[in-house]
């Protein structure tokens, strides 16, 4: 690999790491779409800032772009607070109206300037290596920082966090306020979509705060082990993401985030629990001890009774239970070898742990 | 902006098409933005919208030609493919709509910005109109996308007018419905699947990024000047229109001026001047409400403090620690000026 | 045993077990409501209860049983049967009054597409009547209190003018008069021949409005007239030892 390759890939893990670790609380804490919504606003911020400062390299830039974020989340707050529009829409109608208010002000202004509203979307990452700082990319230094001051962060507040995110009311009783620790995450959203911005472009920063960590969030229970699984998943689709655009010569973010997108998938399949697969055989093997269950508790009911000759066949089952023959016939097999019913032709009995077993769940 | 004349919009082959679309693209956003709102849908403008790039462009390949139909046939199909996604990931995990809705939106335009980024290298000029998809641009509206949005639009306002109860009880009462013996499944796919024909109609004029505010902010505006199911569909409608004309207007006659931010702008400006001004609902009336309450309030108040003290004129000669029954706590320099006032 | 001629009996549940992820909800029950009760489903928290009724209207799906209404499958049958959800299980901001809602309650005899006609709006009014809302039928729908709302779902029922009548808690979190008014309007369908089931969470006012009960705890504890089967015995069955209290206040056949 050449050092150019290195660079590129080394930025972009940089930026899946420093989005993962606030995309988990995010994600945690329902407001997923604020980074679709912050995302886009920080070119409103970057705008006004520019307007300011006039120099777009300045870092004072980071702190209009975190102004915002801000500036999105406080005036979706106060839509929610007229009781007239519901959280969904509240953001919906806040960030295209900022956005839409910078680009207007880039194309009457700015046509000139490397504010090309195309890389807003996608960033470039293949002109990372361009960009120095001493002898290193900007866009290390850059995201370095930042994914620093996250983590920084993140191990400062973590009890905070947790307790915020799970139980809003305690952590307000307890003193920390919820309200702050909501800020300072959107804070931290903005900072790290800004900073990422120059490269990936908003659609992959929204892509690496959500599906990274929604596949960990099948992956664990605990938070901690979150964070790392969302690092590592975010991390692998931008280097994956990499060498597939490579080989097909095509944009590397939209590429980065297709892969994201197809990790979370292959966790959604194979997840051991939680995955699409393991609940499938859950829930085939629940099916199939639920049937039994009935089978026993049916043929405790009408045992020593004078239908029981006719009430304890399989024909009788499929009647009575409302079940197709197949599954009547594979939960008596199924029961057989438990060695709970006896079949002698059509008539079933219960065996000694049959009858138990029925009594049990009858107890229940 | 320059000077304008309003008979361009008759004569100019371009503005004409231009405002027209807009025409058709705000009222077939606007009528269906008042369901999504009251559906809980707001979001999926914004979903929806971005998970049709790679349906746009998938259509481009196939049929090698950039016309509107297989292209919104193509958004259409990449839009559904995204519910059915979003909804199989909230039925069977515990990640929840918002998340899921964030995966949709952003792999999906990720995926269809890789595709693009791969047929702006083939050779060809076909191509050149998709960037369109995402910021819109209302000059490279042809009659014939005109016509295609308006063919598109008529379905969709007549499929609603025919299945207008049927709309209106599955969007207030689905189980209710479903007991009524109405297909309600059936219903609904219908409903969503307007909605993102709305989306998609709308894209080439607003652009992907903006698409949302067009299914979220009409309704909203709407719901707040009536309490009837009609009008608010209708007033929907028109805001929709309203948008989409004014930002059709200004950005074909003003230098480089992209459609969707000013047609996003219009209507934005239309939902704050319903919330604070809408008769009833309106935020500036409750305040007045409510500060006239708070006066009613308190003049009662300082009435009852006057009976009460014209009642016992000796309070203030009374020694500090005495107890007094009183309905109302008065400090004493009250009591004092009012018994001064009440003085018989 | 499956009942064949049971084309009289307006609700007829076999060996119905709904289950939810791991847990059954309901196991294994049984229930035959008579023509002309007025029956009340009680049960503690988390007993099945509207589920039962969920079930029964094809709402949820069956993991096993049976249920027929006048001896046919529901799905035949819904012209006969009318619902009353729970209040909470709609967005009451929803722009439209109380007649329109009313009315709704015809949608399901005109079928697709045909609008309801002035003898629909007409029947809709009179349902209104009789639940004490007609000076409300214009009134917008979130403007109305609680019991309101209760009374606007009851009357949209009315106005499918069923056989049997199947409510969700129509008596939670209303106030005395609408409560009154309420339990006027179903002995007054009892006295016209109609059943109604009531998913109910009040065990004290049960002898007073029901003349059958339905005692469910995931399975049926019993069932039958409130006189033979509304006993402590069977009510410790269903809820455990914490009914004790309330039969000290009296809560006897």
């Amino acid at each position: 690999m050449t050092q150019f390759q290195i660079e590129i890939q080394l930025v972009a893990v940089l930026v899946a790491a420093a989005c993962a670790i606030p995309g988990v609380f995010l994600v945690l804490r329902r407001v997923a779409l604020m980074s679709d919504a912050i995302s886009h606003t920080v070119l409103f911020g970057i705008v006004i800032g520019f307007f300011i400062l006039k120099d777009i390299n300045n870092p004072l830039l980071i702190l209009f772009a975190a102004g915002a974020g801000v500036l999105t989340v406080s005036l979706s707050e106060l839509l929610l607070r007229t009781g007239r529009v519901r959280e969904d829409a509240a953001i919906g109608l806040v960030f295209p109206a900022l956005f839409s208010i910078a680009v207007i002000l880039i194309t009457q202004n700015f046509q000139n300037i490397h504010l090309d509203v195309d890389a807003v979307l996608l960033g470039e990452l293949a002109f990372a290596p361009f960009n120095r700082v001493g002898d290193v990319p900007r866009g290390v230094v850059v995201m370095g920082i930042i994914l620093l001051i996250n983590i920084v962060l993140i191990g400062l507040f973590y009890k905070e966090l947790k307790l915020a995110t799970f139980d809003t009311g305690m952590a307000a009783a307890l003193g920390f306020s919820p309200a702050l620790i909501h800020y300072g995450l959107m804070t931290s959203v903005s900072v790290t979509a800004v900073g990422a911005f120059d490269h990936v472009g908003s659609i992959l920063v929204i892509a690496l705060m959500i599906a990274p960590p929604a596949a960990a969030y099948l992956l664990t229970d605990r938070l901690g082990r979150m964070l790392v699984y969302s690092v590592i998943i975010g991390a692998a689709s931008a280097i994956s993401g990499y060498w597939v655009a490579r080989e097909l010569n095509v944009n590397i973010s939209g590429t980065m985030a297709t892969m994201a997108g197809v990790l979370f998938v292959i966790v959604l399949l194979t997840a051991p629990e939680r995955g699409l697969v393991a609940r499938a055989i859950q829930r085939k093997r629940r099916g199939e001890r639920f049937a039994v269950e009935m089978l026993l508790v049916h043929l405790k009911r009408h045992e020593y009774t004078s239908e029981a000759a006719s009430e304890n066949t399989i024909n009788h089952l499929v009647e009575e239970l409302n079940w197709k023959p197949k599954l009547a016939q594979a939960t008596v097999q199924r029961a057989a070898r438990q060695g709970w019913i006896e079949r002698r032709r059509d008539a079933l009995t219960l065996t000694e742990s049959g009858r138990q077993t029925a009594v049990n769940l009858l107890a229940r | 902006m320059n000077g304008f004349d309003l008979s361009l919009i008759f004569l100019d082959y371009t503005i004409r098409n231009v405002v027209l679309g807009a025409l058709v693209l705000g009222i077939v956003s606007g009528t269906l933005s008042a369901f999504a709102v009251l559906r809980k849908q707001s979001l999926l403008g914004d979903t929806m919208s971005h998970a049709a790039l790679p349906g746009v462009i998938i259509a481009f390949l196939i049929t090698g030609v950039r016309a509107p139909l297989p292209l919104l046939i193509g958004a259409m199909i990449a839009g559904w493919i995204g519910t059915l996604i979003m909804r199989l990931i909230t039925a069977e995990t515990r990640i929840k709509q918002d998340s899921a809705q964030g995966l949709v939106l952003s792999v999906f335009f990720g995926f269809g910005m890789a595709l693009l980024s791969w047929v702006t290298r083939q050779p060809g000029a076909e191509h050149s109109g998709l960037d369109n998809f995402l910021f819109g641009q209302a000059a490279a509206t042809v009659a014939e996308d005109v016509q295609t949005m308006a063919m598109v639009g008529i379905l969709v306002l007549m499929l609603i007018v025919v299945f207008w109860k049927e709309f209106k009880l599955i969007s207030f009462d689905m189980q209710y419905a479903k007991t009524l013996g109405l297909r309600v499944g059936l219903m609904d796919v219908l409903l969503t699947t307007l909605i993102v024909v709305a989306v998609v109609v709308g894209l080439q004029m607003v652009g992907v990024v903006l698409m949302s505010a067009m299914i979220v902010a009409p309704g909203v505006a709407a719901r707040q000047w009536t309490n009837r199911l009609g009008v608010m569909i209708g007033l929907s409608a028109m805001f929709g229109a309203a948008a989409g004309v004014t930002g059709a207007l200004v950005s074909s006659t003003a230098l480089n001026m992209p459609t969707g931010p000013v047609i996003v702008l219009a209507i934005s400006a239309i939902v704050v001047v319903s919330l604070l001004f809408a008769p009833e609902r309106g935020v500036i009336w409750e305040h007045i409400r409510q500060l006239r309450r708070r006066g009613v309030l308190h003049a009662q108040i300082a009435r009852q403090r006057l009976i009460t003290d014209s009642k016992r004129p000796a309070i203030s000669s009374q020694p500090a620690n005495q107890p007094v029954a009183q309905p109302i706590p008065v400090q004493s320099g009250g009591s004092a000026n009012a018994k001064g006032v009440l003085k018989p | 045993m499956v009942t064949k001629n049971a084309n009289n009996i307006p609700l007829v549940i076999e060996d119905l077990t709904v289950a939810y992820r791991e847990e059954p909800v309901l196991w294994d029950v049984d229930l035959t409501v008579p023509q002309g009760a007025l029956m009340a489903i009680v049960g503690p928290n988390g007993a099945g209860k509207s589920t039962l009724i969920k079930a029964a209207l094809d709402l949820v799906d069956k993991a096993a049983g049976r249920v027929t209404i006048y001896g046919k499958p529901y799905a035949e049958q819904r012209q006969m049967v009318a619902y009353v959800p729970q209040r909470g299980s709609v967005d009451w901001d929803f722009p439209t009054n109380a007649l329109d809602v009313v009315t709704m309650g015809r949608y399901g005899r005109l079928g697709w597409i045909k609008r309801p006609t002035k003898s629909d709006r007409q029947i809709a009014y009179e349902s209104l009547v009789k639940v004490g809302m007609e000076s409300f039928a214009q009134r917008q729908i979130s403007q109305l209190s609680g019991g309101q709302q209760q009374r606007v779902f009851l009357a949209r029922a009315l106005a499918q003018d069923a056989q049997l009548y199947i409510m969700d808690e129509p008596f939670q979190g209303v106030d005395a008069t609408t409560e009154k008014a309420i339990i006027t309007v179903l002995k007054d369908l009892q006295a016209n021949g109609r059943t109604v089931l009531v998913v109910h969470h009040d065990l004290e006012t049960v002898p007073e409005y029901f003349d059958h009960v339905l005692l469910l705890n995931v399975k049926a504890i019993a069932s039958g007239r409130v006189d033979e089967v509304f006993t402590p015995e069977n009510l410790r069955a269903t809820y455990g030892s914490r009914v004790d209290a309330l039969i000290r206040q009296g809560v006897e056949a």
